[in-house]
């Protein structure tokens, strides 16, 4: 109706359309993550540079809680590992090298919905990292401490062992960078993303889990692809 | 004999226009922030996450809150006014959107369809920024599209908006209206033939209860900016 009383011309579709939109984009937030996927495996025609430029579905997506990432310095940078350990350690990038070296290539999963198929890390297994530390017998889990404050997580002893989880220093053949979280960081490629701690700088050695940064605000400690979060 | 037929015909009035700029404006802030989350090679360059996006929160926050504001001290005849011309399809506007040049209104169909469009999409922005912001706080709001959504909405966005400039840019006099208000006339007899154009709506008389509920948003919009800017910065 108009102000006069009269009924203007024609048939309402701008609302129609507008109803119509807003159901469809609501219903996708059920639907939205396997199209998400779909688009994501169909832009794999597409050339690499652009596809990882854009992330549709596939690619990776820069999350960090603290400003600005933290910056490495080959020289001055230290990994500690301490803790319920018979030698506490302190490793300079030249050591995490020089220790034996792993390769994997390895899917990634972000609890918001993306992946990164086939991403090859090159690092050291947890194994190795911590035998010259030498675990107490009460040892049961590792809490991995990032440069970036206040981010934390952790693995049980025997989660961080399972055969594809590793401290990782380079990404798809090139020495990780800032936004990866340089030097090191860890892969657990069984779980969400957050359990992998960039910028680590510190593993504590301990004899009890406890919550990281993300399960401080609701999220599954073990964090399972497909098997946790409500996933 | 000289005419008395004016050489320019108002368009858009005040409120209109604050409207669309406030909104244009939050849109352009809201998009380069957001591109910063998003995109790997930006997110290096900047490396500063929590910056950007507590630029675009607090930017979300203002939006609504300026968008509240102009329907609370706009001239509401005026966006009801408009909400009609751009929600009514006539069958001219049917053949125009097959490509035909019927005489078009006081909106032509591209712009009517435009309108609806960004409508729903300024929506689903709102619902799932919000619902990734509350993810974040609690699992269960965690639902498996909200990212897909609000990625396929900015794309949406850019496309529809970036050919929103460039015609705007390629047709100055209908850019003149959203800048001036004022639609030259010769341009209006020849692309909006079945316009005719309504006196402006009296302005509201400013109530007691209205102006104090405006104060009350604009100062809701601004905590909530500060508080939610905070927040991500840590």
């Amino acid at each position: 109706m108009t102000e006069d009383g009269s009924e203007p011309e024609g048939r309402p579709l701008g609302r129609r359309a507008f109803l119509v939109l807003v159901a469809g984009g609501l219903s996708s937030l059920a639907w939205g993550g396997s199209a998400l996927d779909f688009a994501s495996k169909s832009t794999l025609v597409l050339p690499e540079p652009l596809r990882a430029a854009i992330p549709v579905g596939q690619g990776w997506r820069i999350y960090a809680v603290n400003r600005p990432y933290p910056r490495f310095d080959p020289a001055s940078w230290r990994l500690r590992i301490d803790g319920l350990v018979e030698r506490p350690q302190t490793l300079t990038y030249a050591d995490l090298l020089a220790l034996p070296q792993a390769e994997q290539t390895s899917d990634f999963h972000c609890v918001t919905g993306w992946s990164v198929d086939g991403v090859r890390w090159r690092g050291v297994r947890f194994r190795d990292l911590l035998a010259t530390a030498v675990p107490r017998a009460s040892a049961r889990a590792l809490v991995f401490v990032s440069a970036e404050r206040p981010y934390v997580d952790t693995l049980t002893l025997r989660q961080a062992l399972t055969p594809d989880a590793m401290l990782a220093h380079a990404m798809d053949d090139q020495p990780l960078t800032r936004a990866h979280g340089a030097p090191a960081r860890v892969v657990m490629p069984r779980m969400y993303g957050y359990k992998g701690v960039k910028w680590l700088e510190r593993i504590v050695v301990t004899d009890h889990v406890a919550d990281g940064f993300w399960e401080q605000r609701g999220y599954d400690r073990d964090a399972w692809v497909g098997g946790s979060n409500g996933l | 004999m000289v005419s008395d037929a004016p050489l320019a015909v108002p368009r858009f009035d005040r409120t209109e226009r604050t409207l669309h700029w406030a909104h244009a404006g939050a849109f352009l802030v809201m998009l380069a922030t957001g591109l910063v989350l998003y995109l790997p090679i930006l997110a290096q360059v900047f490396s500063d996450r929590p910056l950007f996006k507590a630029l675009h929160l607090a930017a979300a926050a203002t939006w609504l809150s300026a968008l509240a504001l102009v329907a609370l001290l706009g001239n509401r005849r005026t966006l009801r006014r408009t909400r009609r011309d751009l929600d009514y399809f006539t069958a001219e506007d049917l053949r125009w959107l097959r490509r035909q040049h019927p005489p078009q209104g006081r909106f032509n169909a591209g712009q009517k369809a435009h309108a609806s469009v960004q409508a729903a999409l300024a929506l689903l922005f709102t619902v799932s920024g919000a619902l990734l912001w509350l993810g974040e706080r609690n699992t269960a709001f965690r639902l498996p599209g909200t990212i897909a959504l609000h990625d396929v909405a900015m794309f949406a966005a850019v496309v529809l908006v970036a050919g929103h400039i460039s015609m705007a840019l390629a047709t100055p006099a209908a850019l003149q209206g959203m800048v001036h208000g004022t639609m030259p006339a010769d341009w209006a007899a020849e692309h909006h033939a079945r316009w005719r154009p309504e006196p402006p709506a009296p302005e509201p008389r400013p109530r007691f209860a209205r102006v104090a509920l405006a104060i009350w948003v604009a100062g809701a919009g601004l905590a909530g900016a500060v508080l939610l800017a905070a927040d991500a910065l840590g």
